[in-house]
């Protein structure tokens, strides 16, 4: 590789951790800095190994925590659901047997794998890191190569440290201006989705750049980078710089003395080069974001909050406005409808894409001294036990309470429902989370994905709201 | 992983796009730690339709899945392909599939063959107006048949030859083993470990 090349932020990170570069059409084998595991991908990827007889090769940059199908509510009981209790013993037993350092339920360093990693200080610039989930793509934020991989590709890594890869091809997501007080990271991915679409990003990792990505705190870029995975990306990334460096230092796992200088002095040389040629770009005004939602039951079927329920017969693609005909039955909704008059059941606050500190913080500002709309039920759900108890010391819990929410310990919880915490068939949630699939988040439950401050509006007004309206 | 060379079966026109992994299989059959026995869990929500189209024969018994662009789309769940095949599929072909899924198929010789929007659309008009009529995906060749409609398909040359050959991939990736052992004697201080700090 000629270092005079102009090379974008992901092909440096490619290009660095490069262990065979593939011929005659077979892939690159790609070593991998830091391995997440959790109780649902894992348990046949650990039994694969046992029956071809394999160690893992890394026992020291692998590391699990139990948060898919973790109660948020008495903690300290037996897993009412067996299923459930298995495969969190399961992984128990093979943490144990291949010697891997987990964070179990109880565990202060227990949480979403998602937010755990950062918060120890693992994820850092221009590492590789991925995880049986594909919101893997979280970690990016930081300016690593990470993205979700599937159970055989878990073992995979266990055995190896390592994963045959094409390389990716590379998109500029570029976000200009400034957003405005009460837009956020969350706007900004869900209206790079409704633009791009759900298959817009497949086979590409995103950039994002532009000055509306610099203004933003780590935790808006991880939302950003959490959600590429939802616009059918691997991998989103932004390029480490002051921000990212002030968000590590001194974290657990973050390098010391001189391994922090040498580390600094080459995540400083990540970014883009100049000249650099991206395979696609995308551009985003980011002055004129408004608070987003979505109307449908994928996460580009979104639209901003002050307009009104699409009406699929203005769509020209036949497969397109069957698919939002299906849609719109499935989320009782009527075409034309004003986004702002439908009415919620439900809010939840929580998931690997808003659960961290920065997320309970803006929340809690909106909703304090109010009270819960009537009808209405709150969850709340912090991101790992660290940032519950983080703002627990902050007051956060009280004034959720306080408001008539219900303030739970951490894990995926409704964003996924594998836990006990599911919505019932047609109710209807305002919630925080990625995926506003089918069923997502409990058979027959309707979904609309917002950011935090637009939770808490709509927590107070009991219809989809906007942080504009609760000022 | 057996060696594939040609699939030939009842195909199954399911007219939808953005068919994600909770569709192909909801999050409650995630729990389990087996691999194998997840047929009854495949689509398991539609199937509670009437008129799916897995509950209309012939259709029940086909292995050649046709589908709408970007198939596979949101979570990694191998399960869905476990599902897949499980239930008989041995092949899927949409316009477009999501990247994470795609992997997963290739990993467990379920074969993905990407066809242009137009070929799907004749092939569903071949299949629903005759139920019953097979499709066969030729990987040597790399061409899907169906009644009067032959196309080429594409699928990258590596996950094509490891198809064929029946090969499994921790097995390929361990002849690179002393590269692999180098490369980590190049690996720099600063770089994670997730042993116990302090």
């Amino acid at each position: 590789m000629n270092a005079a090349t102009p090379r974008t932020l992901a092909e440096k990170v490619w290009d660095n951790h490069l262990v065979v570069k593939g011929e005659n059409g077979e892939p690159d084998l790609i070593y991998i800095d830091l391995h997440l595991v959790h109780e649902v991908t894992s348990p046949q990827a650990f039994d694969g190994l046992r029956m071809a007889g394999r160690p893992v090769r890394r026992p020291d940059l692998t590391i699990a925590t139990e948060d898919h199908n973790t109660p948020t509510l008495n903690i300290t009981a037996q897993i009412a659901d067996p299923t459930s209790r298995t495969q969190i013993e399961t992984l128990r037993t093979n943490a144990k047997e291949f010697g891997i350092r987990l964070h179990s339920l109880g565990d202060i360093e227990q949480g979403i794998v998602h937010v755990v990693g950062p918060q120890l200080g693992l994820t850092m610039p221009g590492i590789t890191v991925v995880c049986g989930d594909s919101h893997t793509s979280t970690h990016g934020a930081f300016g690593a190569m990470a993205f979700g991989i599937g159970t055989s590709e878990v073992e995979h890594v266990l055995a190896t440290q390592t994963l045959p890869l094409k390389p990716f091809k590379t998109m500029a997501i570029t976000v200009n201006g400034r957003l405005r007080h009460g837009v956020t990271a969350k706007d900004i991915i869900l209206a790079v989705i409704a633009k791009i679409g759900t298959g817009g990003g497949q086979g590409y990792v995103l950039e994002y750049r532009g000055s509306a990505i610099r203004d933003l705190s780590m935790e808006g870029r991880m939302t950003i980078c959490n959600m590429s995975i939802e616009a059918g990306a691997r991998a989103g990334m932004v390029a480490p710089d002051q921000t990212t460096f002030d968000y590590l230092k001194g974290r657990p796992h973050a390098p010391q003395g001189a391994d922090w200088d040498e580390a600094v002095a080459y995540w400083s040389t990540l970014a883009t080069d100049d000249g650099a040629t991206f395979d696609a770009e995308v551009v985003i005004d980011g002055d004129a974001l408004e608070p987003f939602v979505t109307w449908g039951t994928n996460p580009g079927q979104g639209v901003p909050l002050s307009e009104t329920v699409p009406n699929p017969a203005d769509i020209a693609d036949p497969n397109e406005r069957a698919n939002a005909e299906r849609a719109l039955e499935y989320m009782g909704l009527e075409a034309g409808t004003p986004l702002k008059e439908i009415r919620v059941d439900q809010v939840f606050m929580g998931s690997c894409t808003n659960s961290r500190i920065e997320d309970l913080r803006a929340f809690a500002g909106v909703i304090k001294g109010k009270k819960l709309a009537d009808g209405v039920k709150l969850m709340v759900v912090p991101g790992s036990a660290r940032v519950r108890l983080e703002a627990e010391a902050e007051g956060i819990d009280k004034i959720v309470t306080d408001f008539g929410g219900e303030w739970r310990f951490a894990g995926c919880s409704m964003c996924l429902g594998m836990n006990p915490d599911q919505l019932q068939p047609g109710e209807r949630c305002a919630s925080t989370s990625n995926r506003n699939f089918e069923g997502r988040q409990g058979k027959g439950g309707r979904t609309h994905l917002v950011s935090p401050l637009v939770a808490a509006a709509t927590a107070i007004r009991g219809t989809l709201s906007s942080p504009w309206d609760v000022e | 992983m057996e060696k594939l060379t040609v699939i030939t079966g009842v195909g199954v026109p399911l007219r939808r796009t953005n068919v994600d992994t909770d569709q192909i299989i909801p999050a409650e059959f995630l729990k389990r730690v087996t691999k194998t026995g997840f047929e009854d869990a495949l689509f398991q929500r539609w199937r509670q339709e009437p008129d799916f189209i897995l509950n209309r024969e012939p259709y029940s018994t086909g292995t050649v899945l046709v589908a709408g662009t970007d198939f596979g789309t949101g979570s990694s769940r191998e399960h869905a392909v476990w599902a897949l095949r499980d239930y008989g599929f041995q092949a899927v072909i949409a316009p477009r599939f999501a990247d994470i899924f795609r992997g997963n198929s290739g990993k467990q010789g379920l074969l993905t063959a990407v066809v242009p929007e137009d070929v799907v659309e004749r092939i569903w008009g071949e299949i629903e107006e005759n139920p019953g009529t097979e499709v066969t995906v030729d990987l040597e060749s790399r061409t899907v048949t169906c009644g009067s409609v032959t196309s080429p398909f594409e699928i990258d040359d590596y996950t094509r030859w490891r198809l064929m050959e029946g090969l499994d991939d921790i097995g390929l990736t361990l002849r690179h083993e002393n590269a692999i052992t180098e490369f980590e004697t190049h690996r720099e201080s600063w770089r994670p470990t997730t042993l116990p700090v302090r």
